[in-house]
């Protein structure tokens, strides 16, 4: 990791603004799809001779379709308020990666191609004038790498006096992109993998019933306890769709074991599905809602042929944002399941009503020694919610750790609840060839954690998304910490909680 | 002279009109196939009315980001707003009873519409982020208002003009019986600045006063799960499904 210049972290409550460093990012980019990866989604293999008018038409197609865009790229009143905002711009320096300067390579092309007073002044050379930008090849190639920086994590959108959520205007501009075979091969490879394989990762049906059978093992060796991790079996109660990373590596796989010991000691009776042996979505990413949808569906048809009564989402962040907003939109109606119960649960909403209720018991001395600190996640806190009331994505996970864990602290205010800052790798950007980027990105964070090591003797972090997860264990180790101090929070869940008879 | 403003007139509003007209529709006619609020968010509409009418009024996220901004955005647009209600009187016989209790406040909210205005024109050249993210219609844009805030001031201090000729011509101009305009140089700037302000309002930034309304992050209520939100174009992706 040679050359990755880690940033050096200061104050979360001086954080300091950049001054802005003119292509200091501009290399960063990730692969390019192949054809193999672009053509069964439906997407142009590579580059077409008239790119560009392809691209305008799809552009027109997408503010026909989306009121967010269009609306977006007629408001900006180019105030600035977003400008210090974005986790990458302040971990870079990189002017296009302050959220506004990110949307004005989509708004540039959009002014000159979409708006008379663009159209007129571009015709005679003065485009500059209102903003307006020839759409050349340079112009695209940055779309590609600025595009592939933003983690649509919406930290921008709560600032900005409009709402503008740049998220919106990366997703067109990678759907538009896609269109013309300019894909981001991480992204797309997934989306075939959970086509064909069913999950992300690509891990087939029998290594999925391997590695649970070795989960109910482990557990009975730990335990003694008979804890089941349930799969494809019809006419259970809830159905678990959660990320393939549960089913890998931990921290994940540890969290699973939290949920399959809450399910177990609450008496639900609940299944995973090879079908849907994924939670995860990469089409929000790619922006393609007829992807997102097409990924959507495989839940609702595992539902129906399992005979489920409820459907429940693990821990992960964009996966409940597309199961929380969205699931109901793409997939529903979900009136063939349990009225009683919202569509989709979160198991965070699960576990909390049961403790809550009684219906499990926790001991904190499961995870003595431990003091918790929570990232919150962007999709959890900015795109979705758990519970009744607005900001129960903020109590529930808070109130279980605590519920679980000895101390608890919570990081900078200007870094958790709904100014919570990206872990840096989120938004299909948790690929090796952005690992600059990544580390870059989650200063913020790291700054903010550092802060409650140093003043209150945080040892861990809980983290409540597979991305967040995966891209912490990657990046602590480079910021001079133990890859272990992120956990699941169902992990603390599964170090406290009572089983069996012993209450 | 007087014919001449008439027909600029007459074409501003007739190009303000049909412009923001389609602006709005476009924006009420394009569908929001998902639910984006940022969350946390209202969950009822008038939870949905509150939260814009505390964007609209006091610049809610604003506050959130930028405190010096805000500050000066406020100065701006609340002198803005009630140097536009002062104006009312011009277009109306006989004058609403609160349009003339504002009148004794013109000066003052003329004086902070432009020094809001100084103040963010000044951003525009000493933030880099700022600089970096300025093209020349925003600068135009601010000394459009500048300049019209200026010749209005100066109307209103030093060099006055016959504002019950200025009236008539108005009020003239709405009933199609034109009226002589009064011809000192400062109206004559500032109504010509005036007639370029309605020309460009729907084709400029402007569009964030109404836009500010339709934007789905805000208008949005945070209701996915109890209600089933599926826009047409989406609906005809259904077809055949089980
Ligand atoms: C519902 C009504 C309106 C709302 C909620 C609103 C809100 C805002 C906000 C929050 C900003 C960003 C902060 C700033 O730069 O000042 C802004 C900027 C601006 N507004 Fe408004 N506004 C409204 C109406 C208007 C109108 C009617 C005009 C002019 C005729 C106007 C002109 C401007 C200009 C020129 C800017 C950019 C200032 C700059 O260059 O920094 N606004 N507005
Ligand atoms: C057709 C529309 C307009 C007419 C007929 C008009 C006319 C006038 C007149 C006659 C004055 C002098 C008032 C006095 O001496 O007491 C004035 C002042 C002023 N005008 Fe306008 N104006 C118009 C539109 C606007 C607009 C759109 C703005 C702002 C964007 C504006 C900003 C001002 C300001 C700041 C002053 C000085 C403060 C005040 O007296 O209220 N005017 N205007
Ligand atoms: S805060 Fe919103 S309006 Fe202001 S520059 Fe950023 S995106 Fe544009
Ligand atoms: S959505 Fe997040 S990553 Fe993208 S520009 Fe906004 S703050 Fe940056």
């Amino acid at each position: 990791m040679a050359d990755i210049d880690v940033p050096v972290l200061g104050d979360p409550a001086e954080r300091e603004i950049p001054a802005i460093h003119p292509g200091a990012m501009a290399g960063s980019k990730p692969y390019v799809a192949q054809a193999v990866h672009q053509e069964p989604l439906g997407f142009a293999g590579e580059l077409p001779e008239d790119w560009q008018a392809k691209a305008l038409g799809r552009m027109g197609d997408l503010l026909g379709r989306y009121r967010s865009l269009q609306v977006f790229m007629d408001i900006c009143v180019k105030c600035g308020a977003c400008t210090d905002k974005c986790h990458y711009f302040i971990g870079t320096g990189d002017p296009k990666n302050m959220p506004v300067a990110r949307q004005d390579l989509f708004r540039s092309v959009y002014r000159r191609y979409f708006t008379p007073a663009g159209r007129a002044l571009g015709a005679i050379g003065l485009g500059s004038l209102v903003g307006a930008k020839e759409f050349t090849r340079e112009l695209l190639d940055e779309w590609f790498n600025y595009f592939h920086q933003c983690s649509q994590c919406r930290r921008c959108s709560v600032f900005c006096p409009y709402g503008i959520d740049t998220a919106e205007v990366s997703m067109a501009a990678r759907d538009v992109m896609n269109h013309i075979g300019m894909g981001h091969k991480y992204a797309n490879e997934i989306i075939g993998k959970v086509h064909k394989i069913g999950n992300n990762l690509g891990l087939p049906a029998p290594a999925l019933l391997d590695t649970l059978e070795g989960l109910e093992e482990d557990v009975k060796d730990e335990t003694g306890q008979d804890v089941k991790f349930p799969i494809d079996v019809e006419g259970a109660e809830v159905l678990l769709v959660t990320p393939s990373a549960d089913f890998f590596a931990e921290p994940h796989v540890l969290g699973l074991i939290g949920y399959a010991k809450v399910f177990h000691a609450a008496g639900i009776s609940w299944t995973l599905s090879t079908k849907a042996s994924e939670a995860g979505n990469f089409g929000m990413f790619i922006g393609n809602y007829e992807q997102m949808r097409k990924i959507s569906m495989r839940i609702r048809e595992a539902a129906q042929e399992l005979k489920v009564k409820r459907i429940v989402f693990g821990e992960c962040g964009h996966a409940w944002r597309v199961a929380y907003s969205f699931l109901n939109t793409l997939a529903g109606p979900w009136d063939f399941l349990d009225p009683r119960y919202p569509v989709p649960q979160h198991i965070l909403e699960v576990t909390d009503g049961l403790i809550k209720k009684g219906g499990i018991k926790l001991d904190k001395s499961g995870n003595d020694g431990m003091v918790l600190t929570v990232h919150d996640s962007c999709n959890v806190a900015r795109a979705s919610r758990m519970g009744d009331c607005p900001g129960g994505q903020f109590t529930i996970p808070r109130d279980v750790i605590k519920a679980s864990v000895p101390k608890f602290v919570d990081m900078h205010p200007d870094t958790t609840h709904e100014k919570t800052f990206c872990c840096g790798g989120g938004g299909g950007l948790l690929t090796d060839e952005l690992l600059d980027l990544r580390v870059k990105g989650a200063k913020p964070r790291m700054e903010a954690l550092k802060d409650v090591i140093d003043r209150e003797g945080v040892t861990h972090m809980a983290a409540m998304c597979a991305i967040c997860k995966a891209q912490f264990t990657k990046i602590l180790p480079i910021y001079g910490y133990d890859r272990e101090m992120v956990v699941s929070v169902h992990q603390l869940v599964s170090n406290s909680i009572l089983l069996g008879n012993n209450d | 002279m007087t014919t001449l403003f008439a027909i600029l007139f007459y074409t501003a509003f007739a190009v303000l009109l049909a412009g923001l007209g389609f602006k709005i529709a476009q924006f009420a006619r394009t569908p929001a196939p998902l639910k984006i609020p940022t969350t946390p968010g209202p969950i009822t509409t008038p939870g949905i009315a509150f939260r814009l009418g505390r964007e609209a009024v006091l610049f809610e996220s604003l506050f959130k980001s930028n405190k010096p901004l805000w500050i000066f955005a406020i100065i701006f647009h609340f002198g803005l707003f009630v140097v536009l209600a002062r104006h009312l009187r011009y277009f109306q016989e006989p004058v609403w009873f609160w349009v003339g209790l504002v009148q004794p406040f013109g000066l003052y909210a003329g004086l902070a519409m432009v020094a809001g205005l100084g103040l963010l024109l000044l951003r525009r050249f000493v933030i880099d982020r700022v600089v970096y993210v300025t093209s020349p219609s925003d600068i135009l844009m601010l000394l459009l208002l500048l300049g019209i805030g200026i010749t209005g001031l100066g109307m209103t201090t030093l060099a006055h003009t016959d504002i019950i000729a200025v009236k008539a011509f108005f009020l003239g101009l709405m009933r199609f019986s034109i009226q002589p305009l009064p011809t000192d140089p400062a109206l004559l700037v500032h109504l010509a600045l005036v007639a370029v302000l309605m020309i460009v309002f729907p084709f400029s930034k402007l569009l964030h006063a109404p836009g500010l309304f339709f934007s789905p992050t805000r208008n949005q209520k945070d209701d996915p799960r109890e209600r089933r939100h599926l826009s047409d174009w989406a609906a005809k992706l259904e077809a055949g499904r089980n």
